[in-house]
């Protein structure tokens, strides 16, 4: 019996760090940023070389078959690299859709999942908030409306969009009538992407899906939790590393009691989340009923802390923080998207007092 | 990564909950309520059946046992169900007796343990002097030699249970003329020593709970050398691992905390509706939900940090920050969904719950000064966790 990371998921743990430490450092990000899409192809086929993309997809399509710990391990370094990739949306939660609908199509992306070629792009915002008119219908076997905020869309191959809380498709990002528009936000490491659609025929449609949407929202809310806490993280060593090495009044400002209040308050606030974190994972597979209360949960509980966090660590900076060159932003930025990636905090809380019976169900 | 709760477990569970169908006290016995030889008795018996003292070896009158997350977690979990404490919150089983098992000499240890996790000899601490708080290693009580014996001469304060306690674990200073921290030492003293004078301090919980807080002042009271712990002058890094305890034991139950908060706003209404369906107190507690849920699982990774010999280093100074704090807000969201009638005090009509949110509210605000405050944690945390630099001493004036 034991709540803890085995050796295993260690190593994982350090080999996925060092990888990005040494491959795709933040000056390399900073280049990404520039690109249409800041997902590199070339990124992607490497991590693929170290199982990343197939972690959660079974071993029968090539995969790892890892469990959501594992791949959330990998979400947090990805995080605290500020790694733009579409590990979210490829390898998290669209193997985890497609999984849990059978047939030989789901079978076949799932391999091309894994071996990195293929790259699923998911658009699930209108399940949780529907801004702007969005929203898709499903017409004579085509597909019409808006979806927004799609996550990874503009180098993907394939989208899978979720036409309503039962139903998903799946769409070639190359089909006709289908417009996919970038649209940026502050976070310049996550693509992001508005998609119109006019009368496009699907790959497929999967009905009855309510279960596997359910299950890929679960993941991908660990998933992003684990994602913005590994960024937290990040802020806060560096912080604490700026405190040592800064000085004034003659004194190293890590020696002012404010300071290092600062930095006590943001990692006394870390521990506990990555305790939670997991457990919301672990619970995925071993528990799965208890798995989207404990999604809820952990994601709202990252954004908040993370909110601070970002705010508070970037302070330790002083005017240097507020600055590009400094890079800091780009975390404070990628902590600050996730909070409505799949959910704000508000929309999460309310559900998991309904998944509790404490609200009336939506 | 290892919960799977397999037939073993369940078979542990069901006989907890056996025991405690059968055995439940039909009221918890506190240092101030009750009577002793029942709270002696029910002590007891939990021992025999492993459900305090569990993994305290037998020879010093525990039960015995390996150590084993899943089953601390089961306990705890059928404990709080039955609403009885498991064990008994005080200082000397949750400080003392760490402190002997790690420093005790084997007669300490076989003479103390027992009767203190039986509940039979109650400790209080006597660390504070009211010139020595957070600065706890100034403090000026004092050790002198007499043959075989020490004199002790000073004050002490803050004392918590010192009226109820039958024994006392003390910091003196015995080495006067060794530096601040290596001239303390650490001695279990009986309270009817002679020579000892108690004057109770009333505290700002008024009537409410267990409370008693003290000062206690010391006058030639003669204590034997033998009741060191550990060794002359070592008082001070002994202290430390009884401090050490005492933030860790305040892993107080939060989920079990929580979930009686949640019952409240079930039952609680305003203008007829309950409070639960107020979507602004629902999400403060759906907030605390997510912390209790934290902290809960942080319990269960320091714990097998513990079973695996393994150092949770910066993780395990955060607890005793997070956990007061997390009990102090429980209470404010409770307070505030009661609403004017939150304030209610002293078994007054319309009291809910006998008192029992303001209890808790004033009684985790003295835990986040006491044992160490708020601020000195944020110290440790950042000193010893991650290690910024020590402030810098000021210019002798
Ligand atoms: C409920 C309760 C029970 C207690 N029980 C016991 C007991 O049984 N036995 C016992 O010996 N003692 C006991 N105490 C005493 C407790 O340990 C002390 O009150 C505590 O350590 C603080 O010391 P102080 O009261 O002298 O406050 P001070 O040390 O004077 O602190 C006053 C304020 O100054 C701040 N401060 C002080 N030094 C620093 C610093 N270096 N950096 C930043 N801020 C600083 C503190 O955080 C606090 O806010 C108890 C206290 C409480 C509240």
């Amino acid at each position: 019996m034991d709540f803890g990371l085995s050796e295993d998921q260690l190593l994982l743990e350090d080999t996925i760090r060092g990888f990005l430490a040494d491959q795709v450092p933040i000056e390399r990000v900073r280049e990404l940023r520039e690109q249409d899409c800041p997902n590199d192809r070339a990124v992607w086929r490497a991590l693929a070389e170290l199982g990343v993309t197939g972690i959660l997809v079974p071993e029968a399509q090539g995969g790892s078959e890892l469990a959501l710990l594992d791949a959330s391990l990998v979400s947090q370094a990805l995080g605290h690299a500020v790694t733009p990739t579409p590990f979210l949306s490829s390898a998290v939660m669209a193997p985890i859709a497609l999984e849990a609908v059978s047939g030989k199509a789901a079978e076949d992306w799932l391999a091309g999942i894994a071996s990195g070629e293929l790259v699923v792009a998911v658009a699930v915002t209108e399940l949780s908030s529907v801004r702007e008119e969005a929203g898709l219908r499903l017409q004579g076997g085509r597909l019409q409306g808006k979806a927004m905020m799609a996550i990874d869309a503009c180098g993907a191959d394939l989208l899978l969009l979720a036409i309503d809380p039962g139903r998903f498709a799946v769409v070639k990002s190359d089909a006709p009538g289908l417009e996919t528009t970038r649209l940026a936000t502050i976070d310049a490491t996550r693509c992001t992407a508005e998609l119109l659609l006019e009368g496009v025929t699907p790959e497929a449609v999967f009905e009855d899906a309510g279960h596997a949407i359910g299950r890929m929202l679960d993941a991908g809310r660990v998933a992003l939790a684990a994602d913005a806490l590994g960024a937290c993280e990040s802020m806060v060593e560096q912080a604490v590393a700026y405190a040592k090495e800064r000085k004034q009044f003659d004194r190293l400002i890590g020696s002012f009691q404010a300071v290092k209040h600062m930095c006590s308050e943001m990692i006394a606030e870390v521990e506990p989340a990555r305790s939670l974190l997991w457990y919301a994972a672990h619970s995925f597979d071993a528990s799965p009923d208890e798995a989207p209360l404990m999604s809820c949960h952990v994601l709202a509980h990252v954004s908040e802390i993370g909110r601070e966090i970002a705010s508070v660590a970037t302070q330790v900076h002083g005017g240097i923080g507020w600055t590009d060159e400094q890079n800091l932003h780009f975390w404070f930025k990628r902590i600050a998207n996730a909070r409505h990636l799949l959910g704000g905090p508000e929309y999460l809380r309310n559900r998991a007092a309904e998944l509790q019976g404490f609200a009336p169900a939506a | 990564m290892d919960l799977e709760f397999d037939a073993r477990y369940d078979a542990f569970r069901r006989e907890v909950r056996d025991f405690l169908a059968e055995h439940r006290p039909r009221r918890a016995f506190g240092l101030a309520e009750g009577r002793n030889e029942d709270r002696v008795a029910w002590l007891s018996l939990q021992i025999e059946h492993g459900y305090w003292a569990r993994t305290i070896p037998k020879e010093y009158g525990g039960y015995g046992a390996e150590p084993d997350l899943l089953e601390t977690v089961i306990m705890d979990e059928e404990f709080n169900k039955a609403g009885v404490p498991r064990g008994m919150m005080a200082q000397g089983p949750s400080m003392l007796v760490p402190t002997l098992l790690s420093h005790g000499s084997e007669e300490q240890r076989r003479r103390w343990i027992g009767p203190t996790m039986r509940g039979e000899v109650i400790w209080c601490q006597g660390y504070s002097e009211p010139g020595s708080g957070s600065d706890l290693a100034s403090l000026q009580t004092s050790a002198t030699g007499d043959g075989e014996d020490f004199l002790i001469n000073g004050q002490k304060i803050w004392t918590s249970t010192a009226d109820k306690a039958q024994m006392c674990f003390i910091l003196v200073r015995t080495e006067p003329e060794a530096r601040k921290h290596e001239g303390i030492s650490y001695l279990l003293l009986p309270m009817d020593t002679p020579g000892i004078e108690i004057q109770p301090l009333r505290t700002m919980s008024g009537s409410i709970g267990e409370n008693s807080f003290n000062q206690v002042f010391f006058t030639d009271v003669r204590v034997p050398k033998a009741n060191v712990v550990g060794k002359r002058g070592e008082g001070w890094k002994i202290a430390n691992t009884t401090l050490k305890h005492e933030r860790s034991s305040l892993n107080a139950n939060a989920e079990g905390t929580w979930m009686r908060l949640a019952r409240l706003m079930q039952k609680e209404t305003i203008a007829g509706v309950p409070a639960m369906a107020s979507p602004i107190y629902r999400d403060r507690l759906m907030r605390l939900h997510a912390r209790a849920l934290s902290m809960k699982h942080h319990g269960m990774r320091m714990l097998t940090c513990n079973l695996r010999g393994e150092s949770p280093g910066v993780a395990g100074l955060i607890v005793k920050l997070q956990n007061c704090q997390l009990n102090f807000d429980m209470a404010a969201l409770a307070i505030d969904v009661m609403g004017e009638l939150g304030a209610l005090y002293d078994h007054t009509k319309y009291e809910r719950e006998h008192g029992y949110w303001q209890a808790h509210s004033i009684f985790s605000l003295g835990l986040i000064i006491g044992g160490g405050t708020a601020q000195i944690q944020k110290n440790i945390i950042a000193e010893r966790g991650l290690g910024l630099p020590r402030e810098p001493k000021p210019a002798a004036t």
